[in-house]
């Protein structure tokens, strides 16, 4: 399948998944830095969001963009937990480094 | 080529360079704002692919919500962000590893028989998208709807639960002990002669 030309399916799914591969790398390169892998994580889901509604628009099922919709909602709620806990793991700790927190074993 | 396959192409190519400086920047701000612009151009693609009310909602939930949060967290957080980068390098080989690894065999995948068959779109149904997402919302996914409520509602408490502050040098009621407390704790009866009054 030539993939240069008018967008198909291929096409969306193939930049589903280059961004999935963006943002996993990116979890692996801000190993410090929990806010960019927080970001990296909504990334993530933007890629899988693409999939189910290129899918969706393409086998002609609207029941894809209702998953979409759920998990814009899981993720808003996520997002919102995380950085919660990011700001108590700053306020405790000092710091946001993950090498750091050790002191969360047991 | 046609609008559409321009639009396409520019954006996937804006999409892809700002999710790659994402992760890359230096500073956490600008990562934040590349991932806005991300989110942005993902709406944009989105219209392509006629979901129009979630494109909206994109930008209304993550542009307008959640990253003014993580903006907000980012400012608030007074982070030395210089020392975290010290082994960005270090971690670049298996990054980049692991991303080109994960790429390519899901363009294996992609690119293999398994989406041949569904080369061309069907008809957009008629009448909006939105309305045809929320009767299918409302009809046939009323319970996980309702799940999903619950779910924000915990996000909110637990968000609270869990940042709320308690400041000692403020004076505050304890209800509970204010219920509790019993006459007998409060009004002592002393029993005592009475005095004669001084002539």
């Amino acid at each position: 399948m030539p993939l240069p030309g008018a967008p198909t399916l291929a096409h969306y799914l193939m930049l589903g998944s280059i961004l999935f591969a963006i943002s996993m790398a990116g979890i692996f390169l801000n190993r410090r830095n929990v806010i960019i892998m927080l970001m990296a994580i909504e990334l993530m889901l933007l890629a899988v969001n693409m999939n189910f509604i290129a899918f969706s628009r393409y086998l002609g099922d609207m029941a894809g963009q209702v998953f979409v919709f759920f998990i814009l909602t899981v993720a808003a709620a996520e997002s919102a937990i995380g950085l919660a806990i990011l700001v108590l793991l700053f306020r405790n700790a000092g710091s946001i480094d993950v090498e750091k927190l050790g002191s969360l074993r047991g | 080529m046609s609008f559409q396959t321009f639009t396409f192409y520019a954006f996937a190519t804006i999409l892809v360079f700002a999710a790659l400086r994402v992760i890359t920047t230096r500073n956490p701000v600008h990562a934040a704002l590349w991932l806005v612009l991300s989110f942005f151009t993902a709406a944009g693609i989105w219209l392509l692919l006629q979901a129009e009310f979630l494109a909206i909602a994109l930008v209304l939930v993550y542009v307008g919500a959640v990253m003014v949060l993580f903006l907000f967290v980012v400012m608030m957080l007074d982070v030395n962000f210089g020392s975290m980068r010290q082994h960005f390098r270090s971690y670049l080989p298996a990054a980049a590893a692991v991303g080109i690894l994960v790429f390519f065999e899901m363009a294996l995948v992609i690119l293999g028989s398994a989406v041949g068959p569904v080369a061309g779109a069907p008809a957009a149904p008629a009448g909006s998208n939105t309305q045809a997402l929320g009767v299918l919302l409302y009809v046939d996914y009323v319970y996980p709807f309702e799940i999903a409520a619950v779910v924000l509602l915990v996000a909110i408490v637990a968000a609270i639960a869990l940042t709320h502050r308690k400041r000692r040098e403020m004076k505050h009621q304890d209800a509970s002990a204010q219920i509790r407390a019993r006459a007998s704790e409060r009004v002592r009866l002393v029993r005592m002669p009475s005095e004669k009054p001084p002539v």
